[in-house]
């Protein structure tokens, strides 16, 4: 079974999946770091230059591995989807264009100045550094969504001899999904990072850190993510109607809805059964789905049985949906109760720390299984009734494409290790060193020291912390 | 002439100018890679060259990102046929290139005792990067033939871009460090300068013997008195440049500059040496331009960001590299 074919969709799920953890992360900590850097322009107090500090070296660690596993992307669609470039590259070719152009040189360059430039640089320069990362990274978030998003639901466009070319690229950049999944994606990733942001500083408080640095992320994570898991929730919905009325296949197996039914019950557990069209050990509320999907009890959800051989397949857009789901509820809960636990100035209980600290990789979970379900959703089609999946692929021998997934394996489970066992080394290090200075050029100084050239200084430590 | 005919002219030029441009910017930044001494007393060595490329080495991958996308935007054609020939040593640079991407970030947060591990793998990533662009530049060059006579030139090839990296990135470390550290990139970057040289002449030579278009292209009277002048150029450069490390580093610092300006010349040279043999193809005696080319339509869209966007870029970095000029000893992180 492992043909070509399914080793490459196997390789290319397993580098964006490695890849997406860590801009999932990134997109919205950017933003966390420039508030801390902003609040400590504006207040002078040293403890948001503490977060900063702290947070600004885990933006670093993470920025890295998502370039490069970023890079491995670019590469994925001509060594191993040809056909994908060949048949919509006047669509993909620009829009992966002026993700470079506009998102990538602006946050790489900004990144240099932002991590090596802080006393070289007016300390509103090194802000507005940090204000061009944050704006470069969603903006490189806008761009991929875009293309993602035309993949889905494609418009804008006419076919010539089997190739793809653009009418309008208004149409195609803003078409009818993109901004439902912009919206969703860029909450998801805000709620990742506030929860990856509030369980580190957990983790550091259950350690025996005693500094208002960890205190002051965790309120602003537990804050944050408290705001924003209910508002996922609702643009969720909104996606869900968009979804129903232009991929009703996807919406149709995510529900596992084999026949089409009024007053559909939102399934909470069943498994389905792909060969005899129906689920087993099914527990649902009635009407439930249909009130969801369609805003009515009585709402008719269409079965995947009226899509033929179209559908993708049932189980994991099933399975995928609820993980979601269910992942994002408890964020909901965690978040409203670990606000609760530190509303005024309290310090939160033990058990609530522990908590958040186990949910500090939460965020990856459901975004995982978000993507899942949608990229799975779209199957068996590439691109929505443009190109199927199986006439994209590379006519590379099976043999090399196993040797670079096995390549590719290795070094990923290796550096996910290496990347969750290197947080909690510089987690428990923040608890026993003051390693940050807190001094910095403040509002109105001069260039620091950058006239350096000629004279000798001591050689120091470099690239050290 | 319409525009189906200028636009992929227009398009080759941009995606040869951001090739020139990466091997130039990466080239320094993986030469130091190559170069970093492994010996337990060099480490204060490694911590200063590694600062060196500190804020830039993000923002010159990008540039590779570009170069590869702008084959993918204009010559989506091409893009498969090159990518799908060389898919091995493709995953092997990915490989390399995210070794060392994360290496240079761990090292500086991992426990002490794991920094040693960490700078061996930015090294054997930055080799390892090197080596297989190296390869496939060679393979690019042999129009992608499998018989061991290509595989050979590849891997010379392989050889010749690892010097010319190691060259540049020495060239690099001469204008940012100081003291025994200059002195020993000085002996670093005299020994690569030479090897590069043999490795261009090597290359020189074999080309238009196994490439008889690219003879053609180049003895062709009364144009080879003309284009004859990039090979001496060249050569002068490269005998400049040596004479001139005998006698560095100066008093005051001076010329600490020039070699690497020198080596940007000489990448500039042979870069157009190797595209003057090959225009108009994009994949060497197998696709034209024009053939591979996309809809004149999406690349009138690209274009008018590009014109817009590019020197927006070019303005930042000249930013970014005016903010950080100096020795790198200066150089914290964050």
């Amino acid at each position: 079974m492992l043909d070509t074919l399914m080793l490459s969709r196997m390789q290319f799920a397993a580098n964006i999946s490695f890849h997406i953890l860590f801009p999932t992360i990134t997109i919205a900590l950017c933003w966390f770091v420039f508030f801390f850097k902003l609040r400590f322009d504006q207040t002078d107090n040293p403890v948001w230059m503490r977060a900063y500090r702290f947070w600004v070296k885990v933006l670093a660690l993470t920025f890295a591995i998502g370039v490069v596993s970023g890079i491995t992307m670019s590469f994925q669609f001509g060594t191993n989807w040809p056909g994908f470039m060949e048949t919509v590259g006047n669509v993909a070719g620009p829009l992966l264009g002026y993700e470079v152009l506009t998102a990538f040189f602006l946050e790489a360059t900004f990144l240099g100045i932002m991590l090596f430039g802080m006393h070289r640089v007016p300390s509103k320069v090194h802000t507005f550094s940090a204000l061009m990362v944050a704006v470069g990274t969603t903006l490189s978030a806008f761009w991929i969504l875009a293309l993602n998003s035309w993949m889905q639901t494609p418009s804008g466009y006419t076919m010539i001899d089997g190739v793809v070319h653009v009418v309008s690229w208004w149409d195609v950049i803003f078409n009818p999904s993109f901004p439902y999944r912009l919206a969703h994606m860029l909450v998801a990733s805000g709620l990742t990072a506030a929860f990856f942001v509030a369980g580190i500083s957990a983790y550091r408080i259950l350690k025996g850190d005693t500094k208002k640095a960890p205190r002051l992320a965790l309120k602003a994570g537990l804050v944050i993510a408290a705001i924003l898991a209910p508002t996922q929730a609702l643009l969720g919905d909104f996606h869900g109607l968009n979804t129903l009325q232009h991929q009703p296949q996807k919406v149709a197996a995510m529900e596992a809805v084999w026949h089409t039914e009024k007053s559909a019950p939102l399934l909470l557990f069943a498994i389905p059964d792909e060969e005899n069209k129906t689920n087993h050990f099914e527990i649902g509320i009635p009407g439930l789905a249909s009130l969801i999907l369609t805003h009515d009890i009585d709402g008719e959800i269409k079965g995947l049985t009226e899509f033929g051989d179209n559908h993708p397949p049932v189980k994991p857009v099933f399975y995928g949906f609820r993980i979601m789901v269910g992942m994002g509820m408890l964020m909901w809960c965690v978040a409203w109760f670990g606000c609760y636990q530190v509303r005024g100035q309290r310090e939160a209980s033990p058990f609530a720390l522990k908590l958040i600290s186990w949910m500090t990789f939460s965020g990856w979970v459901a975004t995982l299984a978000g993507w899942y379900v949608t990229e799975t959703g779209r199957q068996p089609w590439l691109v929505t009734d443009v190109l199927l999946t199986a006439d994209a692929v590379t006519s590379t021998p099976a043999s090399h494409v196993g040797l670079s997934l096995a390549m590719y394996l290795i070094v990923y489970a290796f550096l996910l290790w290496a990347y969750i066992h290197t947080l909690r080394l510089m987690a428990r290090k923040s608890v026993t060193v003051e390693e940050f200075e807190t001094q910095s050029p403040t509002g109105d100084s001069t260039l620091s020291p950058t006239t350096i050239s000629g004279n000798s200084r001591p050689v120091n430590q470099g690239a050290n912390l | 002439m319409n525009d189906a005919h200028w636009l992929p002219i227009i398009f080759v030029g941009l995606t040869g100018l951001a090739v020139v441009v990466y091997a130039i910017l990466d080239g320094y930044d993986l030469g130091v890679g190559i170069l970093l001494p492994m010996d337990s007393p060099a480490e204060p060595h490694r911590d200063t060259m590694i600062a060196s490329i500190g804020p830039f080495w993000d923002a010159n991958e990008t540039w590779l990102v570009l170069a590869i996308g702008l084959i993918l935007i204009a010559f989506p054609a091409a893009h498969s046929v090159i990518l799908t020939n060389l898919y091995l040593p493709v995953a092997v640079m990915l490989i390399g290139l995210i070794m060392r991407g994360v290496a240079f970030d761990f090292r500086a947060k991992a426990a002490i005792d794991h920094k040693l591990a960490w700078d061996r793998c930015f090294k054997f990533g930055s080799l390892l990067t090197t080596f297989s662009q190296g390869y496939m530049l060679g393979m690019y060059v042999m129009g992608f033939q499998t018989h061991w006579m290509s595989q050979l030139f590849a891997i010379l090839s392989a050889f010749g871009v690892t010097a010319a990296y190691s060259y540049i990135g020495g060239a690099w470390l001469i204008m940012k460090t100081e003291g025994a550290l200059q002195e020993k990139a000085v002996r670093w970057t005299r020994n690569s300068g030479r090897a590069t040289f043999a490795g261009v002449i090597a290359v020189s030579v074999v080309n238009p013997l196994v490439n008889p278009g690219v003879f053609n292209r180049w003895f062709d009277f009364p144009l080879v008195m003309f284009v004859l002048l990039i090979p001496a150029l060249c050569f002068f450069a490269f005998i400049f440049n040596d004479i001139l490390l005998a006698r560095l580093p100066k008093a005051k610092d001076r010329h600490c500059w020039l070699p690497f300006v020198m080596v940007i010349g000489i990448f500039v040279l042979c870069f157009s040496a190797l595209a003057f043999s090959f225009f108009p193809d994009i994949v060497p005696g197998q696709m034209t331009i024009w053939e591979a080319a996309s809809a004149p339509k999406s690349l009138m869209f690209i274009l008018w960001g590009a014109i817009v966007v590019i020197p927006v870029i070019l303005m930042y970095t000249a930013l970014s590299y005016k903010i950080f000029h100096g020795k790198a000893t200066e150089l914290h992180y964050h």
